[in-house]
């Protein structure tokens, strides 16, 4: 059965994203990466991206004849953002919480897991067995 | 792959590499070493066979060839660790057996050693069903994966994790002991079922470029059957899967949408699988007392032998499902029996069995219960509340074809239904 796992962060964590030390970051992108690789390795991983930043977000909407509206950002009411995601495929929804709790403890300032909140959604259409 | 093969030497491979797999597999001792010798011999036979034409004994022909790629694959083994001196001794038996060229080499056994090696106890379900589709269903790693909708390279991890998993476990690759047979047999059949059904109901996707899982599942079941002739329940799983598929052309309508049985228009249903189905699960039954497989098999008999759902013989629906109640008793199987239940006792007497089988915690909550509910409600003429429980219903799914079916039943039912069909 496939999950999306979807990492999501505040405006404050964003904010705060740039008063981290270069080696609290580096330790975080290696953290993420090893943690998708090891995701890879066991044959769960069907895709995984990080986000830009809210910030450079638009919201689009069809117009009248389907013309485009743009608008700058998420709603300004939205308090959490979408940071990242992965979707897994994997044997039991119990795999995928455990999935999603190490992912959740990804370093952040001194080294301490942040925890991220992660959110987890099954993917439609896989078959209920 | 280089060399193209036309279809029928395709074919004739597939049905070959299973068997000559699992002799290569006991010849070594090494699963993974066996399925490289294979795919070395596959290559060879895709070269050679389209100028040369097919050897007469194709499956000699293949275990030959993989005999000597394990033996050269053992002498450069050997090269590197040269104090191991059974090598020497493995490498001259191999040889010995590449050039006896006996076909008597290779035994139903064999496949069966390769079932029991894909589907091992020490793996998941969802490996084992990936590994048991590439080394008996012979299908490629891109094929695997996209029967699954996921990336190739996460396939072929998976099923190198699973192989590693198996080598792990410690357990030499032999035939299990006679005393752990049945229960590693049961094993195989709950993942070529667990196939059946993941080909069966999750029937979305891009179905052109999908393989289709369930032909693969009965496919595999054919190939058990084969090994275990004797075995009553495998024959009860081929039946159960002949008599399910049998209904697949009347499962959806023109539009991909689920056509539940009782809507089904039953001239759709393949009348050879029926035919089949029923003449192997009335052979099985006469051989004394019936497996869960067996069970379900004559339950989906009396569905497909009935030419409406009025004229369904449903008091025996309803006793074979107490009999499959009592041999497993999980309450999904009793969620089907109280729907049985309804047709022979009315929805009334149903849906009180329905909420006595709701205290059971193990079912409690589940959406099946809903839909059961909503069912019986409809039947009962109770609309309202009907609409409600095909709604609460439609939350509970993760698949997509089912949840539109139950949004669909609340909407006919509540008249808001545009497309109106009745």
């Amino acid at each position: 059965m496939k999950f999306m796992l979807m990492m999501h962060g505040t405006r404050k964590g964003w904010e705060a994203l740039s008063s981290w030390s270069p080696a609290e970051f580096k330790a975080h992108v290696e953290f993420m990466k090893g943690f998708a690789a090891k995701l890879a390795a066991a044959g769960e991983l069907v895709m995984a991206e990080g986000l830009d930043v809210p910030m450079n977000a638009k919201v689009v909407q069809a117009g009248k004849g389907g013309a485009a509206l743009v608008n700058d950002g998420p709603f300004p009411e939205t308090k959490e953002f979408l940071a990242g995601f992965w979707i897994v495929d994997v044997p039991s929804p119990e795999r995928a919480v455990a999935i999603a709790a190490a992912a959740s403890a990804a370093p952040g300032p001194g080294g301490k897991p942040i925890p991220i909140p992660i959110e987890i959604r099954q993917v439609m259409s896989a078959p209920p067995v | 792959m280089a060399a193209s093969g036309s279809p029928e030497f395709e074919e004739l491979l597939r049905d070959h590499a299973p068997r000559v797999l699992g002799a290569l597999a006991r010849r070594c001792g090494d699963f993974s070493a066996a399925e490289d010798a294979l795919q070395e011999a596959l290559l060879a036979a895709h070269v050679e066979w389209p100028a040369a034409g097919a050897p007469a004994n194709p499956g000699g022909w293949l275990y030959r060839v993989g005999c000597r790629r394990l033996a050269d694959a053992q002498e450069s083994e050997s090269a590197r660790k040269r104090r191991e001196s059974h090598v020497g001794e493995a490498r001259a038996e191999a040889r010995a057996a590449a050039d006896s060229g006996e076909d008597a080499l290779m035994e139903h056994d064999d496949t069966l050693l390769l079932f029991f090696t894909c589907c091992h106890p020490a793996l998941t379900a969802h490996s084992a069903t990936a590994l048991t589709l590439r080394a008996l269903g012979g299908l490629t790693t891109a094929e695997i994966a996209r029967a699954f909708l996921v990336p190739e390279a996460t396939m072929a991890q998976r099923i190198s994790r699973a192989k590693q998993t198996i080598v792990d476990s410690g357990r030499s690759l032999a035939l299990p002991a006679e005393s752990e047979r049945a229960s590693r047999l049961e094993s195989v059949m709950q993942i070529l079922y667990l196939m059946f059904n993941e080909g069966h109901l999750g029937s979305s996707g891009p179905s052109l470029v999908r393989v289709e899982l369930s032909s693969e599942a009965i496919r595999l079941a054919r190939l058990l059957r084969a090994a275990q002739p004797a075995d009553a329940e495998v024959a009860g799983l081929l039946a159960l899967m002949l008599l399910s598929d049998a209904r697949r052309p009347a499962r959806t309508g023109p539009d991909g949408e689920l056509v539940p049985l009782h809507e089904q228009d039953r001239a759709r249903w393949d009348r050879a699988a029926i035919a089949e189905g029923t003449q192997l699960i009335s052979t099985a039954l006469e051989r004394g007392a019936a497996g869960i497989y067996q069970l379900q098999a004559a339950i989906a008999a009396l569905h497909d032998e009935a030419p409406s759902v009025a004229e369904t013989d449903w008091p025996r629906v309803l006793a074979l499902y107490r009999l499959l109640e009592r041999a497993t008793g999980n309450p999904m199987v009793s969620l089907n029996r109280i729907a049985a239940q309804a047709m022979v006792d009315g929805p009334t007497k149903a849906l009180e069995a329905l909420a006595e089988l709701e205290r059971d915690a193990r079912i409690a909550g589940h959406f099946r219960i809903a839909v059961v509910r909503a069912h019986l409600l409809e039947l009962a003429g109770e609309r309202e509340r009907a609409i409600r429980e095909y709604r609460q219903a439609a939350n509970g799914t993760a698949n997509l074809p089912e949840r539109s079916y139950l949004i669909t039943k609340a909407a006919r039912l509540e008249g808001t239904d545009t497309a109106g069909s009745a």
